[in-house]
């Protein structure tokens, strides 16, 4: 299946990423031959196969493990200040983006 | 000035060091100088003289207490995956320049804590995504054996490092084969434990149901404290294991196996693997396989069938689909955990934009490779709406599928699988530029191993190439939880067996 340049726009769109129209002419060319690739699966019989989500499914039954939902009470603002040093623009404690609400 | 060239193994080191013929801190200096100096320079993403040192003088600290361990003194380096405070973490991505990450991974915590001393950080594909190193934001890394071809990857500044003898051990990740396949391009040791054994807590993530951490060495013994100390139950991550069938996942359990195994080798006397069945699935025997590669894997099962295992053909129907699996799974959970590479809380941010989502997509394209977007794409195809089902989900089943296929053989017809690693022997740096999909195809033989998330490994068998210089690799996959029994079963080959004693420049 070929896909076209809206195909490609929006899946650029998806992935948060912007592709000027070489990159988008490229991309359509490899996600053809990957998609050429992939389309293997459709052949196969999967009747009454569950999808297998975590990979020791197939050894034990096996759930994610869930943590509390709790703030840590080690943490302080010299931990956040380090968290935060890697920002590209903060200022006090926030990280700076522009303009969202008019 | 002692050299660490002069050590091949952990234990001699290890010896030296608990004996006090050597100092950890004048090995370090040694080891650094040696990096600092190797002719790739590529290969290590970040140096840090200071807290090497500092290292060092702790694991010199713990010798002279009395309180050292097999691997305090030793050293080491980190994949770049592995976040590290001090030393910079980039996942080799111009996303990540200059990152400096406020904690340690659980991995780089409990090596430190068992005394290895790091020399810093390692090269590898961008974002772990690559199987030769060359999809670096900061350069290919040189195949130590021939500086014409690629280590492999995406763990290829690890592999190249201990095939270089700059470190004697080395951290590396397996999505889909990043820690056997550079190992075997490098002519080294590694292993890929069973998913769920060693915390994921603080590797930079690519995709989750599959990163797998690793440790690559001379030889399957220095392996074993190796893993054994990075294993261990972590509540950080949410896939990691309490239990690995009944037996706590803790350091010390793949030791404890390792020994047990070794103990019942040892009661066979001369043929020591008696009544060893080693699965080999004839899917790996393809016509995709070179015949060097070959000629080398059935001489290293000549070699167990001479220390008194017995062959048995088996089957593994779907070895052809991990290929298509994978790239559905792996782009997937790739697009999603990469969304967090934002420009607004770390990493690059454009210098022009207009508005956030501007913001947001320039810096993103701008700080990710093209293999890295392009995988990203691929991942956003699979998971939107209208292909979900027929894609991803369906990738799913196959992987169950694959995952039935091993379970079953070994469970049936075989006590361990073994086979090739890789199809070929390394390639030059440059060679599928013009088609990156190429690489993927080249996974065929480690990729099924990931999606069961089963044990493997590779060990040198042999050489081969037009040179008739470039290592060839054996893999070695084992039941759930099977790491130590592995080990010991390639360590028996080692013992019988001199390819991971040849070093690159002296084959």
């Amino acid at each position: 299946m070929a896909l076209s340049e809206q195909d490609i726009s929006r899946l650029a769109r998806l992935s948060g990423l912007r592709l000027d129209s070489n990159d988008q002419t490229r991309a359509r060319q490899e996600l053809d031959r990957i998609l050429g690739l992939i389309e293997e699966l459709q052949a196969v019989d999967t009747t009454g196969v569950e999808p297998m989500a975590h990979p020791l499914a197939a050894h034990q039954d096996i759930a994610l493990r869930l943590c509390d939902d709790t703030p840590d009470p080690a943490s302080t603002p010299e931990q956040r200040d380090a968290c935060m040093a890697n920002a590209p623009a903060a200022h006090q404690g926030l990280f700076l983006v522009p303009t969202v609400i008019e | 000035m002692t050299q660490l060239s002069e050590f091949h193994s952990i234990q001699a080191l290890g010896e030296a060091l608990r004996t006090r013929r050597v100092s950890a801190a004048e090995l370090a200096a040694d080891a650094l100088r040696a990096a600092r100096e190797y002719a790739d320079p590529n290969i290590f993403l970040h140096i840090d003289d200071a807290l090497t040192l500092e290292q060092a003088r702790a694991a010199d600290q713990a010798l002279a207490a009395g309180s050292a361990g097999p691997l305090t003194g030793i050293p080491v380096a980190h994949k770049d995956l592995f976040v590290t405070r001090g030393w910079r973490t980039t996942a080799a991505s111009k996303m990540l320049a200059g990152y400096v990450s406020p904690f340690d991974a659980a991995v780089v915590d409990r090596w430190r804590e068992a005394g290895t001393v790091s020399l810093g950080k390692l090269s590898c594909d961008e974002f772990a995504m690559g199987s030769g190193n060359e999809n670096s934001a900061f350069g290919p890394v040189r195949n130590p054996w021939d500086p014409e071809r690629i280590p492999g990857g995406s763990s290829g500044g690890s592999a190249a490092a201990v095939a270089a003898g700059l470190v004697l051990g080395a951290t590396g990740t397996d999505t889909g084969g990043s820690v056997r396949q550079p190992a075997a391009l490098c002519g080294v040791s590694g292993i890929k434990p069973t998913y769920g054994t060693v915390s994921r807590y603080g590797i930079i993530a690519y995709a989750s149901s599959l990163d797998q951490a690793g440790p690559l060495a001379r030889s399957a013994r220095d392996l074993v404290p190796l893993l054994d100390a990075m294993s261990g139950f972590d509540p950080r991550d949410s896939t990691s294991l309490e239990t690995c069938d009944g037996a706590a996942n803790a350091p010390g359990r793949v030791q404890a196996a390792f020994d047990a195994a070794q103990a019942g080798f040892q009661a066979g006397g001369e043929r020591p693997l008696s009544g060893l069945r080693i699965g080999v699935p004839r899917e790996f025997f393809n016509e995709g396989l070179s015949a060097d590669v070959g000629a080398a894997v059935e001489a290293a099962l000549q070699v167990f069938e001479s220390l008194g295992a017995v062959r048995v053909d088996v089957s593994l129907p779907r070895t052809r689909l991990s290929i298509p699996a994978y790239y559905v799974i792996a782009p997937a959970e790739a697009s999603s955990n990469l969304s967090r590479y934002d420009g607004v809380r770390y990493g690059h941010r454009a210098a022009e934009y207009t508005d956030l989502f501007d913001m947001t997509s320039r810096s993103r394209s701008e700080g990710f490779g093209d293999e890295v977007r392009r995988r990203i794409l691929v991942g956003s195809y699979v998971l939107s709406h209208g292909y979900y089902d027929a894609y991803y989900l369906q990738a799913q089943r196959v992987r169950r599928m694959i995952a039935d296929d091993f379970r079953r053989v070994l469970a049936q017809d075989c006590d361990v699988i073994m086979g090739p690693v890789t199809p070929a022997v390394a390639r030059r740096i440059g060679d599928n530029r013009q088609d990156p999909i190429a690489d993927w195809l080249g996974d065929i033989y480690t990729l099924g191993v990931s999606l069961a998330g089963l044990p493997g490994m590779s060990i040198p068998c042999g050489f081969g190439g037009e040179s008739g210089r470039m290592p060839i690799g054996l893999q070695l996959i084992g039941r759930y939880f099977d790491e130590g029994r592995l080990l010991a079963l390639a360590d028996r080959y080692q013992q019988a067996t001199d390819w991971h004693q040849r070093i690159p420049g002296h084959a």
